[in-house]
Protein backbone atom coordinates (compact mmCIF):
# COMPACT_ATOMS: atom_id res chain seq x y z
CA UNK A 1 0.00 0.00 0.00
CA UNK A 2 1.41 3.41 -1.08
CA UNK A 3 1.17 6.55 1.30
CA UNK A 4 1.71 10.25 -0.31
CA UNK A 5 3.88 12.46 2.06
CA UNK A 6 4.16 15.85 1.65
CA UNK A 7 6.98 18.27 2.95
CA UNK A 8 10.82 16.73 2.66
CA UNK A 9 11.34 18.65 6.51
CA UNK A 10 11.85 16.76 8.95
CA UNK A 11 8.90 15.57 10.16
CA UNK A 12 8.07 14.69 6.62
CA UNK A 13 11.35 12.32 6.37
CA UNK A 14 11.41 11.35 9.72
CA UNK A 15 7.79 9.80 8.42
CA UNK A 16 9.08 8.41 5.22
CA UNK A 17 11.52 6.59 6.95
CA UNK A 18 9.31 4.82 10.04
CA UNK A 19 6.39 4.04 6.97
CA UNK A 20 8.76 2.37 4.37
CA UNK A 21 10.60 0.36 7.75
CA UNK A 22 7.01 -1.15 8.39
CA UNK A 23 6.84 -2.26 4.59
CA UNK A 24 4.62 0.58 3.51
CA UNK A 25 5.72 2.41 -0.52
CA UNK A 26 6.13 5.93 0.34
CA UNK A 27 6.13 8.76 -2.15
CA UNK A 28 7.67 11.87 -0.48
CA UNK A 29 7.05 15.35 -2.07
CA UNK A 30 9.35 18.39 -1.97
CA UNK A 31 9.16 21.46 -3.38
CA UNK A 32 13.02 22.85 -2.98
CA UNK A 33 15.21 21.08 -4.30
CA UNK A 34 16.40 19.06 -1.40
CA UNK A 35 14.88 17.99 1.79
CA UNK A 36 15.53 19.36 5.07
CA UNK A 37 13.16 22.46 4.88
CA UNK A 38 13.30 25.10 7.36
CA UNK A 39 16.19 23.17 8.97
CA UNK A 40 18.82 24.03 6.20
CA UNK A 41 18.36 27.76 7.04
CA UNK A 42 19.68 27.01 10.77
CA UNK A 43 23.56 26.38 12.12
CA UNK A 44 23.20 24.87 15.39
CA UNK A 45 20.07 23.20 17.10
CA UNK A 46 19.04 23.81 20.75
CA UNK A 47 19.78 22.78 23.43
CA UNK A 48 22.34 20.59 22.85
CA UNK A 49 24.28 22.36 19.73
CA UNK A 50 23.70 20.06 17.31
CA UNK A 51 25.01 20.42 13.69
CA UNK A 52 21.81 20.94 11.33
CA UNK A 53 23.48 20.16 8.70
CA UNK A 54 24.65 16.98 10.40
CA UNK A 55 20.68 15.74 11.22
CA UNK A 56 19.70 16.53 7.78
CA UNK A 57 22.45 14.28 6.05
CA UNK A 58 20.97 11.70 8.76
CA UNK A 59 17.58 12.10 7.87
CA UNK A 60 18.43 12.00 3.90
CA UNK A 61 20.38 8.66 4.05
CA UNK A 62 17.53 7.15 5.67
CA UNK A 63 15.80 8.04 3.17
CA UNK A 64 17.87 5.55 0.60
CA UNK A 65 15.17 2.82 1.18
CA UNK A 66 13.91 1.08 -1.40
CA UNK A 67 10.41 1.85 -0.32
CA UNK A 68 10.58 5.68 -0.99
CA UNK A 69 10.37 7.63 -3.61
CA UNK A 70 11.53 11.22 -3.74
CA UNK A 71 10.16 13.94 -5.91
CA UNK A 72 12.02 17.43 -5.23
CA UNK A 73 11.05 20.29 -6.86
CA UNK A 74 7.67 19.15 -7.11
CA UNK A 75 4.79 21.14 -5.16
CA UNK A 76 1.58 19.56 -4.20
CA UNK A 77 -1.15 21.43 -5.58
CA UNK A 78 -4.51 19.56 -4.63
CA UNK A 79 -5.67 16.21 -3.09
CA UNK A 80 -8.43 14.51 -4.01
CA UNK A 81 -10.81 11.29 -2.34
CA UNK A 82 -10.95 9.48 -6.26
CA UNK A 83 -12.39 6.37 -4.58
CA UNK A 84 -13.50 6.05 -1.01
CA UNK A 85 -9.75 5.67 0.89
CA UNK A 86 -7.99 6.14 -2.60
CA UNK A 87 -6.41 9.66 -2.67
CA UNK A 88 -4.69 11.58 -5.61
CA UNK A 89 -2.24 14.31 -5.19
CA UNK A 90 -1.63 16.26 -7.78
CA UNK A 91 1.95 17.85 -8.48
CA UNK A 92 3.17 21.13 -9.87
CA UNK A 93 4.91 19.01 -12.57
CA UNK A 94 1.67 17.05 -14.09
CA UNK A 95 2.55 14.19 -11.99
CA UNK A 96 -0.86 12.68 -10.17
CA UNK A 97 0.77 10.57 -7.43
CA UNK A 98 -1.77 7.80 -5.62
CA UNK A 99 -2.17 6.83 -2.35
CA UNK A 100 -4.16 5.04 -0.06
CA UNK A 101 -3.01 7.56 3.03
CA UNK A 102 -1.85 11.19 2.90
CA UNK A 103 0.34 12.96 5.36
CA UNK A 104 0.07 16.41 5.54
CA UNK A 105 3.95 17.58 6.82
CA UNK A 106 3.77 21.26 5.19
CA UNK A 107 6.07 22.50 8.11
CA UNK A 108 5.63 26.26 8.38
CA UNK A 109 7.49 29.88 7.18
CA UNK A 110 9.33 32.48 8.91
CA UNK A 111 7.72 35.42 9.66
CA UNK A 112 8.29 38.13 6.86
CA UNK A 113 10.16 41.09 9.40
CA UNK A 114 9.16 43.80 6.60
CA UNK A 115 5.53 43.33 7.66
CA UNK A 116 6.73 45.14 11.46
CA UNK A 117 7.85 48.22 9.56
CA UNK A 118 8.57 50.33 12.87
CA UNK A 119 11.59 47.72 13.31
CA UNK A 120 13.28 48.70 10.32
CA UNK A 121 14.14 45.46 8.38
CA UNK A 122 15.11 45.74 5.13
CA UNK A 123 15.20 49.85 6.03
CA UNK A 124 17.91 49.98 8.01
CA UNK A 125 21.23 47.79 7.38
CA UNK A 126 21.92 46.45 10.87
CA UNK A 127 18.81 45.45 11.75
CA UNK A 128 18.85 41.26 10.72
CA UNK A 129 16.63 38.41 11.67
CA UNK A 130 17.22 35.41 13.81
CA UNK A 131 17.42 32.99 10.24
CA UNK A 132 19.87 35.79 8.75
CA UNK A 133 22.22 35.01 11.80
CA UNK A 134 22.05 31.43 11.40
CA UNK A 135 23.38 31.86 8.08
CA UNK A 136 26.35 34.55 9.44
CA UNK A 137 27.49 31.41 11.82
CA UNK A 138 27.50 28.93 9.14
CA UNK A 139 29.68 31.61 7.35
CA UNK A 140 31.50 32.60 10.34
CA UNK A 141 30.74 36.61 8.90
CA UNK A 142 29.83 37.97 12.69
CA UNK A 143 32.77 39.52 12.92
CA UNK A 144 33.71 41.38 9.73
CA UNK A 145 30.03 42.21 8.91
CA UNK A 146 29.93 45.64 8.95
CA UNK A 147 33.71 45.86 8.95
CA UNK A 148 34.20 45.54 12.70
CA UNK A 149 32.71 43.25 15.20
CA UNK A 150 29.71 44.63 17.26
CA UNK A 151 30.12 45.72 20.14
CA UNK A 152 26.21 46.14 21.52
CA UNK A 153 23.70 43.46 20.05
CA UNK A 154 20.07 43.21 21.13
CA UNK A 155 17.94 40.22 20.32
CA UNK A 156 14.34 40.96 19.87
CA UNK A 157 11.82 38.62 21.36
CA UNK A 158 8.31 37.96 19.99
CA UNK A 159 8.74 39.65 16.26
CA UNK A 160 5.41 38.17 14.28
CA UNK A 161 4.16 36.42 17.24
CA UNK A 162 1.45 37.15 20.63
CA UNK A 163 0.76 40.62 18.40
CA UNK A 164 -2.78 41.52 17.28
CA UNK A 165 -1.05 44.37 15.38
CA UNK A 166 0.16 41.75 12.70
CA UNK A 167 -3.05 39.10 13.37
CA UNK A 168 -0.49 36.53 15.36
CA UNK A 169 -2.13 36.18 18.88
CA UNK A 170 0.09 32.91 18.81
CA UNK A 171 3.33 32.46 20.85
CA UNK A 172 5.91 30.97 18.44
CA UNK A 173 7.35 29.15 21.36
CA UNK A 174 11.01 28.25 20.06
CA UNK A 175 12.34 32.02 19.68
CA UNK A 176 13.20 32.62 23.41
CA UNK A 177 15.76 29.64 23.46
CA UNK A 178 16.86 30.30 19.78
CA UNK A 179 17.83 33.78 21.02
CA UNK A 180 19.70 32.49 24.36
CA UNK A 181 21.56 29.82 21.97
CA UNK A 182 22.24 32.67 19.43
CA UNK A 183 23.58 35.03 22.32
CA UNK A 184 25.92 32.36 23.56
CA UNK A 185 27.30 31.48 20.10
CA UNK A 186 27.45 35.17 19.59
CA UNK A 187 29.82 35.27 22.89
CA UNK A 188 31.89 32.40 22.28
CA UNK A 189 32.60 34.62 18.74
CA UNK A 190 33.23 37.91 20.36
CA UNK A 191 33.77 37.83 24.15
CA UNK A 192 34.13 41.68 24.09
CA UNK A 193 30.64 42.54 22.96
CA UNK A 194 27.60 43.47 25.28
CA UNK A 195 24.73 40.98 24.65
CA UNK A 196 20.85 41.93 25.41
CA UNK A 197 17.92 40.10 24.95
CA UNK A 198 14.82 42.18 24.94
CA UNK A 199 12.03 39.92 26.23
CA UNK A 200 7.84 39.87 27.54
CA UNK A 201 8.28 36.18 28.85
CA UNK A 202 10.53 33.93 28.67
CA UNK A 203 9.34 30.42 27.41
CA UNK A 204 11.58 27.92 28.55
CA UNK A 205 9.11 24.62 28.13
CA UNK A 206 11.45 22.15 26.78
CA UNK A 207 14.15 19.80 28.94
CA UNK A 208 17.71 21.75 29.45
CA UNK A 209 15.94 25.14 28.37
CA UNK A 210 15.68 26.62 31.62
CA UNK A 211 19.62 25.94 32.13
CA UNK A 212 20.20 27.28 29.05
CA UNK A 213 19.14 30.64 30.34
CA UNK A 214 20.83 30.06 33.52
CA UNK A 215 23.79 29.31 32.09
CA UNK A 216 23.59 32.62 29.61
CA UNK A 217 23.26 34.61 32.57
CA UNK A 218 25.92 33.10 35.01
CA UNK A 219 28.46 31.83 32.44
CA UNK A 220 27.75 33.94 29.09
CA UNK A 221 27.43 37.48 30.64
CA UNK A 222 23.68 37.79 28.54
CA UNK A 223 21.56 40.26 29.84
CA UNK A 224 17.68 40.44 29.73
CA UNK A 225 15.41 43.12 29.80
CA UNK A 226 11.92 42.91 30.00
CA UNK A 227 9.81 44.89 27.41
CA UNK A 228 8.48 44.84 24.19
CA UNK A 229 10.32 47.02 21.48
CA UNK A 230 8.12 50.02 20.66
CA UNK A 231 10.40 51.35 17.94
CA UNK A 232 13.46 51.65 16.11
CA UNK A 233 15.63 54.15 14.35
CA UNK A 234 18.65 54.48 12.74
CA UNK A 235 21.38 56.66 13.85
CA UNK A 236 24.20 58.91 11.91
CA UNK A 237 26.79 56.43 12.31
CA UNK A 238 24.51 53.63 11.18
CA UNK A 239 23.55 52.06 14.38
CA UNK A 240 19.93 51.20 15.73
CA UNK A 241 18.47 53.36 18.26
CA UNK A 242 15.80 51.23 20.33
CA UNK A 243 13.14 52.36 22.71
CA UNK A 244 11.45 50.05 24.92
CA UNK A 245 9.91 50.01 28.47
CA UNK A 246 12.38 48.57 30.88
CA UNK A 247 8.91 47.05 32.57
CA UNK A 248 10.70 45.44 35.60
CA UNK A 249 12.63 49.13 36.06
CA UNK A 250 9.46 51.34 34.85
CA UNK A 251 11.12 53.31 33.04
CA UNK A 252 11.67 54.07 29.13
CA UNK A 253 14.66 52.65 28.03
CA UNK A 254 16.85 54.10 25.06
CA UNK A 255 19.52 52.13 23.81
CA UNK A 256 22.26 52.38 21.02
CA UNK A 257 23.12 49.26 19.36
CA UNK A 258 25.21 47.72 16.13
CA UNK A 259 23.39 45.07 15.61
CA UNK A 260 19.77 44.33 16.29
CA UNK A 261 18.53 40.59 15.26
CA UNK A 262 14.93 39.88 15.04
CA UNK A 263 13.65 36.79 15.99
CA UNK A 264 11.06 36.08 13.25
CA UNK A 265 8.60 33.74 14.69
CA UNK A 266 6.64 30.64 12.88
CA UNK A 267 3.32 31.59 10.47
CA UNK A 268 1.69 28.95 8.93
CA UNK A 269 3.16 27.78 5.50
CA UNK A 270 1.46 28.80 2.46
CA UNK A 271 0.84 25.19 1.24
CA UNK A 272 -0.86 23.88 4.29
CA UNK A 273 -4.04 26.02 4.00
CA UNK A 274 -4.53 25.16 -0.08
CA UNK A 275 -3.80 21.21 0.51
CA UNK A 276 -6.27 20.83 3.31
CA UNK A 277 -8.99 23.40 1.30
CA UNK A 278 -8.86 21.18 -0.94
CA UNK A 279 -10.30 17.84 1.31
CA UNK A 280 -11.95 20.60 3.60
CA UNK A 281 -10.04 19.60 6.41
CA UNK A 282 -10.57 22.77 8.64
CA UNK A 283 -7.66 25.22 9.80
CA UNK A 284 -6.71 27.04 13.23
CA UNK A 285 -7.74 31.19 13.01
CA UNK A 286 -3.93 31.59 12.72
CA UNK A 287 -3.75 29.27 9.61
CA UNK A 288 -2.23 26.16 11.02
CA UNK A 289 -4.10 22.72 10.48
CA UNK A 290 -6.79 21.56 12.90
CA UNK A 291 -6.14 18.36 14.55
CA UNK A 292 -9.50 16.36 14.94
CA UNK A 293 -8.49 16.47 18.72
CA UNK A 294 -5.94 18.26 20.47
CA UNK A 295 -5.03 15.75 22.76
CA UNK A 296 -6.77 11.97 21.88
CA UNK A 297 -6.73 12.93 18.06
CA UNK A 298 -3.28 14.06 16.93
CA UNK A 299 -1.96 13.50 13.63
CA UNK A 300 -5.37 12.62 12.48
CA UNK A 301 -7.73 15.61 11.02
CA UNK A 302 -11.46 15.93 10.35
CA UNK A 303 -11.01 13.96 7.18
CA UNK A 304 -10.04 10.31 7.23
CA UNK A 305 -7.04 8.99 5.46
CA UNK A 306 -5.84 12.58 5.78
CA UNK A 307 -3.10 12.98 8.31
CA UNK A 308 -0.43 15.58 9.68
CA UNK A 309 3.24 15.53 11.28
CA UNK A 310 5.00 18.41 12.33
CA UNK A 311 4.71 22.03 12.19
CA UNK A 312 2.16 22.36 9.91
CA UNK A 313 -0.24 22.08 13.11
CA UNK A 314 1.45 24.42 15.39
CA UNK A 315 4.99 26.06 16.09
CA UNK A 316 6.89 22.73 16.93
CA UNK A 317 10.79 22.10 17.98
CA UNK A 318 12.63 19.74 16.24
CA UNK A 319 12.28 16.88 19.18
CA UNK A 320 8.44 17.23 19.09
CA UNK A 321 8.56 17.08 15.47
CA UNK A 322 10.42 13.95 15.14
CA UNK A 323 8.21 12.05 17.73
CA UNK A 324 5.08 13.47 15.88
CA UNK A 325 6.13 12.25 12.60
CA UNK A 326 6.53 8.54 14.45
CA UNK A 327 3.04 9.15 16.11
CA UNK A 328 1.70 9.95 12.29
CA UNK A 329 3.23 6.76 11.00
CA UNK A 330 1.96 4.37 13.61
CA UNK A 331 -1.35 6.38 13.18
CA UNK A 332 -1.29 5.88 9.29
CA UNK A 333 -0.18 2.42 9.97
CA UNK A 334 -3.25 1.79 12.90
CA UNK A 335 -5.83 3.46 10.27
CA UNK A 336 -4.83 1.25 6.65
CA UNK A 337 -4.56 -2.07 8.59
CA UNK A 338 -7.89 -1.11 9.89
CA UNK A 339 -9.31 -0.41 6.29
CA UNK A 340 -8.25 -3.57 5.55
CA UNK A 341 -10.13 -5.69 7.58
CA UNK A 342 -13.46 -3.35 6.20
CA UNK A 343 -12.50 -4.28 2.77
CA UNK B 1 3.19 28.72 66.18
CA UNK B 2 4.19 31.98 65.18
CA UNK B 3 7.33 31.91 62.55
CA UNK B 4 10.45 33.52 63.24
CA UNK B 5 9.76 36.29 60.37
CA UNK B 6 5.99 36.86 61.52
CA UNK B 7 3.37 37.95 58.84
CA UNK B 8 3.11 41.73 58.34
CA UNK B 9 3.45 43.91 55.66
CA UNK B 10 4.24 47.35 56.29
CA UNK B 11 0.73 49.11 55.35
CA UNK B 12 1.91 52.03 53.99
CA UNK B 13 4.23 49.98 51.74
CA UNK B 14 1.91 47.85 50.58
CA UNK B 15 -1.20 47.18 47.99
CA UNK B 16 -3.67 45.94 50.43
CA UNK B 17 -6.50 43.75 47.87
CA UNK B 18 -9.11 43.33 50.72
CA UNK B 19 -9.63 46.62 51.64
CA UNK B 20 -8.90 48.60 48.41
CA UNK B 21 -12.05 50.40 46.76
CA UNK B 22 -12.65 48.01 43.76
CA UNK B 23 -15.13 49.70 42.26
CA UNK B 24 -13.27 51.97 40.01
CA UNK B 25 -11.33 48.60 38.51
CA UNK B 26 -14.62 46.98 37.96
CA UNK B 27 -16.37 50.24 36.39
CA UNK B 28 -13.26 50.40 33.74
CA UNK B 29 -13.91 46.65 33.20
CA UNK B 30 -16.91 47.25 32.31
CA UNK B 31 -16.73 50.46 30.23
CA UNK B 32 -13.03 49.36 28.36
CA UNK B 33 -13.13 45.46 28.08
CA UNK B 34 -10.30 45.47 26.18
CA UNK B 35 -8.29 47.00 29.17
CA UNK B 36 -7.98 43.75 30.48
CA UNK B 37 -5.65 42.01 27.64
CA UNK B 38 -2.96 43.56 28.79
CA UNK B 39 0.07 41.72 29.17
CA UNK B 40 2.37 44.16 30.57
CA UNK B 41 4.93 44.37 27.85
CA UNK B 42 5.80 48.00 28.27
CA UNK B 43 4.79 48.74 24.12
CA UNK B 44 2.77 51.62 25.69
CA UNK B 45 5.29 53.36 28.13
CA UNK B 46 8.34 53.04 25.48
CA UNK B 47 6.03 54.93 22.55
CA UNK B 48 4.21 57.73 25.25
CA UNK B 49 4.86 61.13 24.18
CA UNK B 50 3.93 62.53 27.53
CA UNK B 51 6.27 59.67 29.13
CA UNK B 52 9.17 61.36 26.94
CA UNK B 53 8.76 64.56 28.53
CA UNK B 54 7.24 63.96 31.94
CA UNK B 55 6.96 60.73 34.91
CA UNK B 56 4.43 59.78 33.41
CA UNK B 57 3.61 55.83 32.76
CA UNK B 58 0.64 55.03 31.13
CA UNK B 59 1.51 51.38 31.54
CA UNK B 60 2.01 51.16 35.39
CA UNK B 61 -0.70 53.68 35.82
CA UNK B 62 -3.77 51.27 34.67
CA UNK B 63 -2.35 48.22 36.59
CA UNK B 64 -2.19 50.28 40.07
CA UNK B 65 -5.65 50.81 39.29
CA UNK B 66 -6.40 47.05 38.65
CA UNK B 67 -5.17 46.64 41.93
CA UNK B 68 -7.57 49.29 43.31
CA UNK B 69 -4.72 51.88 43.93
CA UNK B 70 -6.04 55.10 42.27
CA UNK B 71 -4.14 57.77 43.89
CA UNK B 72 -0.88 58.06 41.75
CA UNK B 73 -3.37 57.75 38.91
CA UNK B 74 -5.68 60.87 39.59
CA UNK B 75 -2.23 62.54 40.20
CA UNK B 76 -0.74 61.76 36.85
CA UNK B 77 -3.43 61.14 34.42
CA UNK B 78 -3.93 64.77 33.02
CA UNK B 79 -0.20 64.45 31.73
CA UNK B 80 -1.62 62.10 28.94
CA UNK B 81 -1.81 64.38 25.71
CA UNK B 82 -3.92 61.36 23.90
CA UNK B 83 -1.57 61.34 20.62
CA UNK B 84 -2.19 57.99 20.36
CA UNK B 85 0.80 56.45 19.92
CA UNK B 86 -0.13 53.75 23.09
CA UNK B 87 -2.97 52.73 20.64
CA UNK B 88 -0.27 51.87 17.34
CA UNK B 89 2.18 49.59 19.18
CA UNK B 90 -0.39 47.50 21.63
CA UNK B 91 -0.30 43.94 20.51
CA UNK B 92 -2.82 42.50 22.48
CA UNK B 93 -5.13 45.79 20.84
CA UNK B 94 -6.20 47.66 24.10
CA UNK B 95 -8.14 50.21 23.08
CA UNK B 96 -5.86 52.38 25.11
CA UNK B 97 -7.86 55.44 24.22
CA UNK B 98 -11.02 54.25 25.72
CA UNK B 99 -9.02 53.38 28.59
CA UNK B 100 -7.58 56.78 29.54
CA UNK B 101 -11.02 58.47 28.67
CA UNK B 102 -12.43 55.98 30.91
CA UNK B 103 -10.32 56.32 33.72
CA UNK B 104 -10.40 60.61 33.34
CA UNK B 105 -14.15 60.28 33.67
CA UNK B 106 -14.64 58.18 36.83
CA UNK B 107 -12.02 60.50 38.35
CA UNK B 108 -14.15 63.50 37.49
CA UNK B 109 -17.22 61.66 38.92
CA UNK B 110 -15.57 60.81 41.83
CA UNK B 111 -14.48 64.18 42.92
CA UNK B 112 -17.91 65.83 42.11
Amino acid sequence: MNIVIIGGGPAGSEAAYRLAGEGYTVDLVEKENSIGGNLNNWHQLFPDRKSAAGLVKELQQRLNHPGITLHIDAEAREIAESAPGKFAVKLSNKTVLHGSAVLLATGYKVFDAKRKEEYGYGIYKRVITSAELENLFTNRALATLYGEAPKRIGFIHCVGSRDEKICNYHCSKLCCVTAVKQAIEVREMLPEVEIFCFYMDMRMFGPGYEEMYREAQERYDIKFIRGRLSEAAENIHGQVVVKVEDTLVGKPLRMTLDLMVLMVGMEAADGSGKLAGSVQVPLYPNGFIRPADPHTGTNLTARPGIFTAGSCTSPMNLTDTLTDARSAAWQIKKWLTGSDKHA
Amino acid sequence: MPTLWGYSISAARSIDYDKNDQSFLRRLAHSCPSSKLCIGCGGCTAACSAGNLTEFNIRQLQMLVKRGETRETAEQLHKCMLCGKCLLVCPRGVDTRKMILSMKRFLREHDQ
